[in-house]
């Protein structure tokens, strides 16, 4: 099951930094296990952002993210309280979001 | 006649969005093919930027060295107007594409994202802004890489 996701948003002037970390294997199919076998691919492959319930950041990333992914935008003209939402879906269709307030 | 046609047409258009709609749910606008080129060339040529123009209004924040390839922290600004998408590759991955970000109105073309990075190699980020795509590069040297393992 999908780890949980932390978020982080602080407003700096009219910009609202917003720092991510998505708890994720993010296997390349590279790796191989104790038994020598090799681990499949296991890796979030969209990530969205939304501020205020409207879509501002499309991601998509590779396997060739680090595990456990952090990640950090910016938002521009977001004011305290704004509700932040960021999802993700990996390539096994799991999917996990997460949501806070600018801080 | 015309009003038939239209009602067709609708008709189509609504039965194309209830087959897209389930499809939807498990990805994806994910660009398999660009995220599966296993050359820059193929990479930037997938992604509709074969030829981009050097720009220094694209600034990369990464370190000169990196003692862990597996994750190496990447800061990426653009300081073109109207800064529409970011992507981040690494030549000389396996995968070279790592990612790549759309930005809409109320997000700044900013990104940080940690990558895991196989050697030495040129960080490239390619920008499109106005139609148009325009690229910069840096160097992270890389003493332990981070791909297999």
């Amino acid at each position: 099951m999908a780890e949980p996701m932390k978020i982080r948003a602080t407003l700096k002037g009219d910009t609202a930094d917003v720092r991510v970390l998505m708890g994720h294997p993010m296997e390349t199919g590279q790796r191989k296990d104790s038994a020598g076998k090799i681990v499949p691919t296991h890796f979030i492959q969209e990530v969205t952002v939304k501020l205020n319930g409207k879509t501002v950041i499309e991601g998509q990333i590779s396997q060739a993210v680090s595990r456990n992914p952090v990640f950090s935008f910016r938002l521009k003209g977001a004011k305290g309280g704004d509700k932040i939402e960021i999802s993700w879906l990996d390539n096994k269709g799991e999917t996990n979001k997460t949501e806070t307030a600018v801080a | 006649m015309f009003a038939i046609r239209r009602m067709t047409l609708k008709a189509a258009s609504v039965a194309a969005l209830l087959l897209l709609q389930p499809l939807r749910a498990l990805a994806t606008g994910w660009n398999k093919e660009a995220f599966g080129s296993k050359s820059l060339a193929e990479a930037l040529k997938s992604l509709g930027a074969a030829s981009p123009a050097d720009s220094k209004d694209i600034v990369i924040d990464a370190p000169q060295i990196a003692e862990n390839g597996a994750a190496v922290p990447i800061e990426v600004t653009s300081n073109l107007p109207n800064t529409k998408s970011i992507a981040v590759l690494i030549d000389k991955n396996a995968f070279p594409l790592i990612a790549k970000f759309d930005f809409m109105e109320g997000a700044a073309p900013f990104v940080r994202v940690n990558v895991k990075m196989g050697e030495s190699s040129n960080v490239r980020v390619v920008a499109e802004a106005g139609g148009r795509f325009f690229t910069a590069v840096k160097e992270v040297k890389v003493t332990i890489g981070g791909c297999g393992g």
